[in-house]
């Protein structure tokens, strides 16, 4: 494992997050992607909205900006055309990027702009107490769905895919190995990245679903994800109940600010 | 150069001229004129625009931008408006320069999207939730249109702070002939020196209880954290009473400290005259004639908030009556009854139902207060 601690601020610990939290097995996920390709931190912004994952900002060092519930994508917007030539992370949560927030994803996906967005799906409101969020699965019990949850829930990965992002991605905080290695490739595409990290708050959505113990959470994320290799074998049947991890799509297409500046250049010269 | 230009043209010039180089907008009338202005000039100077999918997006990346260094606006109407004052806010506390028009249209909700009004006063001014200050221009020509959106810029760029311009529907679509100058004053943000040690900056680090933190760019080697919620001076969270109330007792004398620079009011009072009109906008000069018709005095106001208020008290010493002339159903007037404490009697002429308010009922007010 690499050595993580210098892109983090040391004097802001400890952290807010609750013992058995999965958002720091993701956080070194984003780190170690960042140390693997030798990014100068200065040349970096990491950009969070508002929810316990989105707090990580606070704790790396580079630009960092903690903005407001569901607005980091449209921050970050505004820095990478600002400053295309920089690497633009967003760090949220489920219930940040894809309820209040989540005409902004489906925008920035389309846009191909070059972002990458890594989403802790912890399929609850943490920070508020945990409330449904978009993610939360039918039936399940959260503080305002008492009687089990009404609502379907979204597929974050096929709703990016779907509005042009070109490069998608999900892993969880089991695959602690896998994750990075997505991120980085999410990094490297010039374009819209979206990794989905599924991870657990025992605090909230496992107490209230019969899974407070983190290790009995992160056992599941084991038990329940299948690779996409193995997925594509898989009959409707076989699926029910599990989702696909990997890199689901990857197809390179022009990029935003890029074809901004190709305007720039061609229009100045008028 | 003098050139004829529409109100929301004239701020594109006026824009530009000072320096911005973003633009981050949506579409919604009477404002769209300034985005489509933005669109097809900005990148000829190498800046950029982007049409975003709401008016909160809009406000967000003009933040993302403006934490970059580069000088962003973004332009609305009522109900766009009103879906950008959180991040209105944020810029306020975060202390990021920005300058967001709002042409003010009728409402409430999609009310009157053609008819001038001169609703949004108080929108402007305590939209964004919380304690916060406000600057609050209002230009009452094209000519001064321009020279407000350079103004408006300068003052952001100097007092790190969000600033609203609000011109009327009138003002943005009328044509009139403006002025440009060769050049205009601009004024840059202060950012830290070369030779400080970058690793140990505190980015919101002041030493006295009115000033501008000396913030650097993102990207200049810095590295440090901006959040809307109440920081120290490393911009790190804190709940802690003291500094959350040095932080917004600060953010207030800022701008108090700049009154003098940011104010703007015209008096004029005739000898002997008992009665003044106050006015604001394109009401102006309905309220300009009336006032000269009857030897009235007249008093126009380019800087709504900070509120003029030692003007006004001195001017309530002075006569029996200012009459406040505005298209909604009194916002200025009730800042004027507060300032003049008595002092003087304020009544109003208030029209908010599209139209715009003539001359006559500026007189028929003027004789009633003289009877
Ligand atoms: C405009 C606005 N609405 C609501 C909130 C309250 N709020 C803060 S965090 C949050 C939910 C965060 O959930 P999620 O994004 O899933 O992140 P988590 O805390 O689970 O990591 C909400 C609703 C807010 N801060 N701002
Ligand atoms: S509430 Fe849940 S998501 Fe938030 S820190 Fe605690 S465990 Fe993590």
């Amino acid at each position: 494992m690499s050595d993580i601690t210098n892109h983090l601020r040391m004097d802001k610990f400890p952290h807010i997050w609750c013992p058995g939290c999965g958002n720091g097995i993701i956080l070194r996920s984003v780190l170690t992607a960042i140390d693997k390709l030798g990014l100068d931190p200065n040349n970096v912004a990491v950009v969070s909205g508002i929810g316990c994952s989105s707090r990580s900002a606070g704790y790396v060092d580079f630009n960092t900006v903690h903005t407001t519930h569901g607005r980091a994508i449209t921050f970050a917007t505004g820095i990478k055309m600002a400053k295309p030539e920089k690497t633009v992370i967003v760090l949220t949560g489920d219930g940040d990027c894809s309820a209040i927030g989540g005409n902004h994803l489906i925008h920035a996906a389309r846009r191909n702009i070059d972002l990458t967005v890594v989403v802790f799906n912890n399929s609850i409101y943490g920070m508020t107490g945990g409330q449904f969020s978009p993610t939360t699965p039918q039936n399940d019990i959260a503080a305002t769905s008492p009687y089990g949850n009404l609502d379907n829930s979204f597929d974050l990965c096929e709703l990016t895919r779907a509005a042009g992002a070109s490069y998608v991605a999900r892993s969880t905080t089991f695959h602690a190995t896998q994750t990075p290695l997505l991120i980085q490739k999410g990094i490297e595409n010039k374009g819209f990245s979206f990794i989905e990290v599924v991870t657990a708050c025992p605090v909230y959505y496992g107490r209230l679903n019969k899974t407070p113990d983190a290790v009995d959470m992160l056992k599941l994320q084991r038990d329940n994800a299948r690779n996409i290799k193995q997925w594509n074998m898989m009959t409707d049947e076989e699926k029910q109940g599990k989702f696909v991890i990997g890199e689901l799509y990857n197809k390179p297409a022009p990029e935003y600010t890029e074809k901004y500046t190709q305007l720039i250049e061609r229009e100045k010269s008028k | 150069m003098s050139k004829f230009l529409q109100g929301n043209e004239a701020c594109v010039e006026g824009a530009l001229a000072v320096g911005c180089r973003f633009f981050a907008g949506y579409p919604i009338t009477p404002s769209t004129e300034i985005a489509e202005g933005m669109a097809k000039k900005l990148p000829r100077l190498g800046g950029r625009f982007i049409q975003m999918e709401d008016e909160i997006a809009s406000m967000g990346a003009v933040i993302g931008a403006s934490l970059c260094g580069t000088k962003a606006l973004t332009a609305t109407s009522g109900p766009g408006f009103s879906l950008k004052q959180e991040h209105i806010g944020y810029a306020v506390i975060a202390e990021i320069p920005c300058v967001i028009v709002n042409v003010m249209r009728g409402g409430p909700s999609t009310g009157l999207p053609t008819s001038p009004a001169q609703s949004d006063v108080m929108q402007a001014r305590w939209g964004t939730h919380g304690d916060h200050p406000a600057i609050v221009l209002t230009p009452s020509t094209v000519q001064e249109y321009f020279e407000l959106t350079v103004k408006a810029f300068n003052l952001s760029e100097k007092l790190r702070t969000s600033v609203i311009l609000a011109p009327d529907e009138v003002i943005a679509h009328m044509r009139e002939r403006v002025e440009i100058p060769d050049q205009v004053n601009i004024i840059n943000r202060k950012l830290p020196s070369n030779s400080v040690d970058k690793s140990t900056y505190k980015p919101y680090k002041v030493e006295k209880d009115d000033e501008v933190p000396v913030i650097p760019n993102f990207f200049d080697g810095f590295r440090f954290n901006v959040t809307g919620l109440y920081h120290d001076e490393t911009g790190f969270p804190t709940a802690s009473p003291s500094i959350v109330e040095k932080c917004i007792k600060r953010l207030h004398n800022k701008v108090g400290s700049a009154y003098e620079e940011i104010k703007g009011i015209e008096i004029d009072l005739p000898k002997d005259c008992d009665v003044a009109v106050l006015s604001y906008g394109s009401t102006f000069r309905s309220a300009r004639q009336a006032a000269r018709e009857l030897n009235a005095g007249h008093v126009k106001l380019t800087t709504l908030f900070p509120f003029p208020e030692k003007e006004i008290r001195e001017l309530a010493s002075k006569i029996k009556t200012i009459i406040v002339a505005e298209m909604n159903l009194g916002q200025i007037r009730l800042e004027v009854e507060r300032a003049v404490a008595g002092k003087a009697s304020v009544v109003g002429v208030n029209i908010a139902n599209g139209l715009l308010i003539s001359p006559d009922p500026i007189k028929e007010k003027i004789k009633e207060c003289r009877i």
